[in-house]
């Protein structure tokens, strides 16, 4: 069974800057529709954490380059 | 105790070492450059003392600033031109709360001037010489024993009130040499009271900052405002001055420093002539003993301002006394030393212009 | 039961930054705060932050600070140092801050070889103040104060300080990198490691330059902000260790 992995986003800190949807290889992000409380579009990530045909990987790449640390990953 | 004959700079970087002084950063400016020297030599036999040569003034107060931080009794010295490039680092220090002694061995100006003493660096000392209207304790000693007990007042003052305390000396103090006596040195580590503020790691503690932005008006006010308190109780208690001879005088001479050693020789040489003139001398010059000189113009009703500069002070004294007393000055700027004979006569001429002989 | 892989470091507080969308100092504070996790020196690490858009890095890296005035966080940092040697300080600054106003300070310190580990931002412009011409503005950028691109002759060539301080007789290391994708944001990680260490070990002197994204004052978009620094910024800053004496001095 290929590794499994899921995102969490904190809408919140999230300023939309979309560096995370650049470099996500899966492209499992995109930018929400909804505001958050500063006015921005934060970024979504599109898969359920249970779904089984989920393609996040876990890799990171989205959470590292994420300049408000607003992105925390799961594998599993 | 401890007698020695040491030429002034060399006694203030002492009696820092004694205070418990264990950071010093200084840069070469004629006429202070025995201060960097001595604490070079002195603080290189001590394993717990710090001594760097900047690369500039600037970067020595900002240096002081840093070691403040740290808990350490700092100090830093110049001569007016360096004095003037510490300005900003004394202002944060202020705005910090941070404890410092900066001394000042002043020379001629304005610009590069000369390297012959003067006080034309008065206002730049009293008034705040850096943006946002801080104070800081200005000492003015006028001779070597008092350079030993105002440089080691100058750090409890700085500790105390967490305020930087200026050292205002002048080229021919910062020279010349006189027996002074030095009081047994303290050691930091023993005898100072633990600070909490410091930056020392954050260890089991929330993380520290000691910073001068403040943002918000409002609260940037009410930091003024308690600056504010602080002035005021340095105002109330450490004012500090030396009368002379004014019990039975009709004319007092104020001034401070080197200039208030000539005034006493003229005050001595006119009292011999049976002419009733004593001296006035501010040791601290801000706070300024503004309340003493109002109650000295009760009773003596005619000053003689004498300063090495064009008149600073003396606007000082003006607002002490008011209309209490007639206020003349006699100033000599750009390094000259008056000789007590010149200030006799300019004592002599007030005495018999006001006809109180 | 998922494993949590990814997660915000201790020795960085949790709040939004006041940062701009995109920028570099949200990348930058988390892998200094990573670095301090992993060395496990929050409980003896003095930071000093510069005049620019980090002043505020105290509110996010959760470790004593003490704010310098501009260009002056060498010297700040050099009086904690002295006096406190078994502290580990580093210094936070921007291009304005250390290539500018704060050069003599940052050549001095490297000449001296003070134990400190400085954290040099090169974003090519004063961020903070909206935009204007910074030392390591590139020829022809425009910014508020090039308004028809940075002529060499008028607003000088893009210095680079690194290379300045790598001839210091007491620098031991210095490095570029940037932190605008996430194999060079990994790489800079190492490169602060580094430069704690060699702080640590007492060796001397150490910077990290790290060319930073600043999408607002560049007018573009964060994705094409960091492109610009990876295919344009380089050319002018290359990227790489500029200087790594420590071989030859342990």
């Amino acid at each position: 069974m290929k590794n499994k992995g899921f995102i969490r986003i904190n809408e919140e800190l999230c300023k939309g800057c979309a560096l995370c949807i650049e470099v996500c290889p899966k492209g499992s992000i995109r930018i929400s529709k909804k505001l958050n409380i500063k006015g921005y579009h934060p970024a979504e990530y599109t898969e359920k954490e249970k779904s089984k045909n989920r393609k996040c990987t876990g890799c990171s790449l989205c959470a590292i380059i994420c300049p408000d640390i607003a992105i925390e990953v799961f594998h599993g | 105790m401890d007698r020695r004959l040491m030429c002034g700079s060399h006694v203030i970087g002492e009696a820092a070492t004694r205070a418990g002084c264990r950071f010093y950063a200084g840069y070469p400016i004629t006429p202070q450059n025995e201060l960097p020297e001595y604490m070079s030599k002195r603080f290189a036999k001590m394993d717990d003392a710090i001594f760097i040569q900047a690369e500039s003034e600037l970067a020595a107060i900002n240096m002081v600033m840093g070691a403040s931080m740290a808990g350490v009794r700092a100090m830093t010295s110049s001569s007016s031109p360096g004095i003037s490039l510490k300005q900003e680092g004394i202002s944060y220090i202020a705005g910090m709360e941070l404890p410092a002694v900066i001394v000042n061995i002043m020379r001629g100006g304005p610009g590069l001037g000369n390297i012959a003493p003067s006080q034309q660096d008065y206002f730049q000392a009293t008034r705040g010489g850096g943006h946002g209207g801080y104070r800081t304790i200005v000492l003015a000693p006028c001779s070597g024993q008092e350079m030993v007990t105002l440089t080691m007042k100058a750090f409890d003052l700085a500790d105390a009130y967490r305020t930087p305390v200026l050292v205002l000396g002048d080229g021919l103090m910062g020279q010349m040499m006189e027996p002074v006596t030095f009081p047994d040195p303290i050691d930091p580590a023993a005898t100072l009271p633990q600070k909490d503020w410091v930056l020392d790691g954050a260890g089991g503690r929330d993380s520290r900052l000691i910073a001068s932005l403040i943002l918000d008006p409002i609260d940037m006010e009410q930091h003024n405002w308690k600056l504010a308190g602080k002035y005021k109780a340095i105002c109330e208690s450490e004012t500090r001055h030396e009368s002379y001879l004014l019990d039975d005088a009709v004319l007092a001479v104020v001034a401070f420093g080197t200039a208030a050693r000539i005034a006493k020789g003229a005050v001595n040489r006119v009292r011999k002539a049976g002419l009733k003139v004593g001296l006035f001398r501010p040791i601290s010059l801000w706070p300024f003993p503004e309340k003493e000189l109002k109650a000295l113009s009760s009773t003596i009703k005619h000053l003689l301002v004498f300063e090495m500069n064009l008149g600073q002070m003396v606007e000082d004294v003006k607002i002490s006394v008011g209309e209490q007393a007639t206020v003349d000055f006699h100033g000599r700027p750009g390094g000259i030393i008056s000789t007590p004979h010149e200030i006799a006569g300019e004592i002599t001429k007030l005495i018999y212009r006001y006809d109180t002989g | 039961m998922a494993k949590q892989v990814f997660k915000r470091p201790e020795a960085l507080k949790e709040n939004t930054t006041h940062y701009c969308p995109g920028c570099g100092h949200g990348i930058i504070h988390r892998l200094i705060a990573e670095v301090i996790d992993e060395l496990g020196i929050r409980d003896k690490t003095v930071g000093v932050p510069p005049a620019g858009c980090a002043v505020l890095a105290y509110n996010y890296i959760d470790v004593d600070m003490g704010e310098a005035p501009h260009g002056r966080a060498i010297a700040v940092a050099t009086g904690i140092k002295r006096t406190r040697p078994d502290l580990v300080v580093f210094t936070y600054q921007g291009d304005g801050d250390i290539a500018a106003i704060g050069t003599a300070e940052a050549i001095h310190a490297a000449s001296r070889g003070e134990r400190l580990s400085v954290i040099f931002v090169n974003n090519g412009v004063y961020g903070m103040t909206g935009g204007q011409m910074a030392p390591t503005t590139l020829l022809g950028q425009t910014t508020t104060t090039t308004p028809g691109g940075r002529l060499p002759l008028r607003d000088g060539f893009p210095l680079d300080l690194s290379q300045m301080l790598a001839v210091a007789g007491g620098s031991v290391y210095i490095e570029r990198t940037t932190v605008t994708s996430p194999k060079n944001i990994i790489r800079t990680k190492k490169a602060i490691k580094k430069a704690f260490q060699v702080q640590m070990d007492g060796l001397g002197f150490a910077l990290v330059e790290i060319l930073s994204q600043c999408p607002i004052n560049w007018k573009l978009s964060p994705v094409a902000a960091c492109r610009w620094v990876e295919e344009e910024v380089v050319k002018s800053y290359p990227l790489g260790v500029i200087k790594d004496a420590r071989e030859k001095s342990n």
